[in-house]
């Protein structure tokens, strides 16, 4: 299910918008994950405070948002585009990649929450399609 | 038995009181069919689904998405109850309808982000986390009497 041309047009396009709250979307969305989907806690066991809306939560939510930024620039070759960061999900962090599609879910909401009229059926269908081939260059190097 | 806290009760009970059905489960079943074009597949006799903006202005998929958002309402009413409640509905999409259950999940997910875009900061994480705990106890039900 790879992107068409105006697709990727479409989820560049939408980012551009985003930009300003990248920030509080990407914090938002993380807090979501781990309070709508509580097993997902079990990967920041390392932090003191891995509730919703903790420090660690939104700080580490606004760092996944600027990978994600970054994979839109890539947006014609994740795979290759986004090797390190498949070998740190492979290798070191080990990620069950189920939890990149409800990471992804979470993310959707927030973005209609914020964009309701930008964020049509249209935009949804790409950035939902970029979002899943992320998660599949992510995942490239597991197995 | 699934429980639920007060907070959850009064939760979905607001998201119910002040729903527009009309809007909400056209713009959700509309979404669903765009996003998951795949989903397509039980619609063949509601008219023209040829691509986003036909689907949008279907006004037979419009009545079809009220009419899924007012079977939600039973689950409202039975909410101690809804394996049970929806236990008939089941096998109507079993049996006559054919439906794969995975499609309810992602009809639920479609509902969630129409309804996170009208509720806008109102949809809080607490909010989020009750309503999403409700969809998937109905979708759970929807597929269970699957065989």
């Amino acid at each position: 299910m790879s992107l068409s041309a105006k697709q990727k047009t479409t989820v560049k396009e939408f980012f551009g918008k985003m930009s300003t709250r990248s920030d509080d979307i990407g914090a938002e969305a993380l807090s979501r994950l781990v309070a709508v989907y509580p097993q997902t806690k079990s990967y920041f066991s390392h932090w003191k405070d891995a509730s919703p809306g903790s420090a660690p939560v939104r700080k580490h939510g606004i760092t996944i948002m600027g990978g994600v930024y970054d994979a839109v620039t890539k947006i014609d070759d994740l795979k290759g585009g986004l090797l390190s960061l498949s070998e740190l999900h492979a290798f070191m962090l080990r990620v069950d990649p189920v939890n990149f599609k409800l990471l992804a879910h979470c993310m959707l909401v927030c973005m209609s929450m914020v964009f309701p009229e930008e964020f049509t059926p249209q935009v949804h269908v790409a950035v939902d399609k970029f979002l899943a081939q992320l998660a599949l260059a992510l995942a490239e190097k597991y197995r | 038995m699934v429980e639920w806290t007060d907070s959850e009760r009064a939760i979905i009970n607001s998201i119910f009181s002040n729903l527009d059905y009309e809007e909400i489960g056209r713009k959700s079943l509309c979404r669903c069919l765009i996003v998951y074009p795949w989903t397509q597949r039980y619609f063949g006799g509601f008219g023209n689904l040829y691509n986003a903006e036909t689907i949008l202005c279907n006004p037979l998929i419009a009545a079809h998405g009220t009419k899924i958002l007012h079977g939600l309402d039973r689950a409202l009413k039975n909410m101690d109850d809804i394996k049970n409640t929806y236990a008939e509905l089941s096998l109507l999409h079993s049996d006559k309808l054919h439906v794969d259950p995975d499609n309810f999940r992602l009809l639920a997910d479609c509902l969630t982000v129409v309804i996170a875009a009208k509720m806008g900061a109102a949809f809080t994480v607490e909010t989020q986390v009750a309503w999403q705990k409700f969809l998937s106890v109905v979708v759970s039900a929807l597929g269970r009497q699957y065989h």
